[in-house]
């Protein structure tokens, strides 16, 4: 009887967070699109992913990038396909490894931010006086965040996408003596639109999970600095778990024929 | 009846979990008074001043801010009535990623849509009314002491002249000619401004200076609401013992059972 119990328990608080989650989304979305729409929060947050992250998604690619050359170099040697090399890093940079990263290094740096910063604002009980100064904690702490969330992670995969196809390029020519023009030739020669388009989309997607994520997890968060502390991993954690979910789901449905 | 009561709580009840903090709570509030609520540690004072706030939610019961009702409103009409009240925050609850004049000018420039030089000048006034000079008006909360910061609550709260100011503990933390300062601070609002006041405080000289009726809660109860000239005669053993801080009465009975 009470392992049945334990069984609904779990149960009913998965449906539970699953509502609250849902009407979240719902309400955050709909004040990213009514105004007032707070420009220079945007813009803040538009620098604080975009701009401050480009440090951590850049070494990311660059890195991605030259060891992928150097083992598809040395995988594909074992049945004389080394000439794949140059189209097998542009293709995973782009369709998968650039905004599955970036959006998992993203989620680490400002999922976590976001949620210890609305979080402590929650447990000091800013976010109340938010609501007495007539501002919706929504429209001022939220929405912002999402729009960036939204509109950054795509500009960054794409910076993403360049240095690493760049960084293979290195490999490719100074370590394992590919001639340049050919290389570059190779690159380009399969590379099509879809593939650095369903990148973007992703990353766009993923922005949108980091984001809401971190509000959510930073605004349910209770109790002082422990419950910060949790609103944080929470934030992290899930957000890197539906990034990876969504991946498949959304692959799935732009390769998919 | 005479004029009707600008705040009216009607049998309101809160608990938290199987913890009942308010128990029917019925207080009529007339406009241009000023109120002082007293009480024990952890009695909900401040529970009481969120429920009228909407920040939280009453189990039962009703509360009329102006004659309209105020528990379950929509959102919409709750930001309109909030619009009338200023809040100062037991713990100041400045927001930290802002300075010190944009928290003072906050109400200002995102309920008022008041222009930022404007704001920026009003603000440096009431931070004068509350004894601080334009100096600390660019520093971060952080880096003030706990009186100080309450003190920019206060300038907060009242900076944008709403009708209703709730002082949760206004002069908790100061020293005792700067208390008086923000005592007559406090009763220049209501007398000036005619502004209706709910001040929440434990220190009695405080109480009896700025109030007009005082009311104690006690057991999620107000055991006893009259004027201040009369908290003398009040014929409760509960209220004389709190208002002279005996060690020994019927509120200690309670606590040792
Ligand atoms: N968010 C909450 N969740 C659970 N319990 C709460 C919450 N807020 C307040 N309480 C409980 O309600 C009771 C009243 O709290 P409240 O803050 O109103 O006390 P208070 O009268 O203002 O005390 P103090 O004079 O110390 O500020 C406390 O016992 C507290 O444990
Ligand atoms: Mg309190």
């Amino acid at each position: 009887m009470n392992f049945l119990a334990a069984v609904g328990r779990v149960f009913l608080g998965f449906l539970e967070h699953t509502g609250r989650l849902s009407v979240f989304t719902v309400v955050a979305l709909s004040h990213c699109v009514r105004p007032p729409i707070y420009h220079r929060l945007i813009g803040r947050q538009m620098m604080e992913i975009g701009y401050f992250s480009l440090p951590v998604v850049g070494l990311t690619a660059i890195f991605t990038g030259m060891v992928l050359a150097l083992q598809s170099h040395t995988g594909f040697a074992r049945f004389s396909a080394e000439g794949a090399v140059a189209t097998v890093v542009v293709l995973s940079v782009t369709r998968e490894l650039g905004p599955v990263l970036a959006g998992l290094m993203v989620a680490g740096r400002i999922g976590a931010a976001m949620a210890a910063e609305i979080g402590t604002m929650q447990v000091t009980e800013q976010v109340d006086a938010l609501v007495t100064l007539s501002t919706n904690p929504f429209k001022y702490l939220v929405a912002p965040r999402i729009i960036a969330g939204l509109l950054m992670l795509p500009c960054l995969v794409l910076v993403a996408d360049i240095i690493g196809v760049f960084g293979g390029f290195l490999v490719g020519v100074y370590q394992l003596g590919y001639n340049p023009a050919t290389y570059l030739h190779s690159s380009w020669e399969y590379l099509k639109p879809i593939d650095v388009i369903s990148g973007l989309v992703k990353a766009s997607v993923f922005g949108f999970v980091i984001s809401l994520m971190g509000c959510y997890n930073g605004y349910h968060s209770r109790g002082g600095a422990q419950g910060v502390g949790q609103a944080t991993t929470n934030a992290v954690v899930s957000a890197s778990i539906l990034i990876l979910t969504s991946n498949y789901i959304l692959t799935a449905l732009f390769f998919n024929k | 009846m005479t004029a009707q009561a600008k705040i009216q709580l009607v049998d309101v009840h809160k608990s938290f979990g199987s913890k009942s903090v308010l128990d029917g709570v019925t207080v009529d509030i007339a406009a241009g008074e000023s109120f002082v609520v007293i009480g024990g540690s952890g009695t909900g004072k401040s529970v009481m001043l969120k429920c009228i706030l909407g920040l939280m939610r009453p189990d039962q019961g009703s509360i009329l801010v102006d004659g309209e009702e105020t528990v379950g409103m929509a959102a919409r009409d709750r930001e309109r009535v909030l619009k009338k009240f200023g809040m100062l925050f037991q713990g100041a609850a400045l927001f930290d990623s802002l300075s010190v004049w944009e928290n003072v000018a906050f109400g200002l420039i995102q309920g008022l849509r008041m222009d930022r030089r404007k704001a920026h000048d009003k603000a440096i006034e009431k931070l004068y009314q509350v004894g601080l000079g334009a100096d600390v008006a660019k520093l971060s909360p952080a880096e003030l002491s706990g009186g100080m910061q309450k003190r920019v609550a206060l300038a907060r709260a009242i900076a944008a002249e709403p009708e209703i100011i709730f002082f949760d503990e206004p002069t908790t933390g100061l020293d005792p000619i700067m208390a008086d300062v923000i005592n007559d601070l406090i009763v220049k609002c209501v007398k000036e401004l005619g502004a209706t006041a709910v001040s929440i405080t434990h220190d009695m000289h405080s109480a009896r200076k700025i109030s007009d009726r005082m009311a104690m809660l006690y057991h999620g109860k107000l055991i006893w609401v009259g004027r201040t000239a009369d908290v003398d005669r009040s014929d409760s053993a509960y209220v004389d013992q709190f208002i002279h801080g005996r060690a020994d009465g019927p509120i200690k009975m309670e606590l040792r059972r």
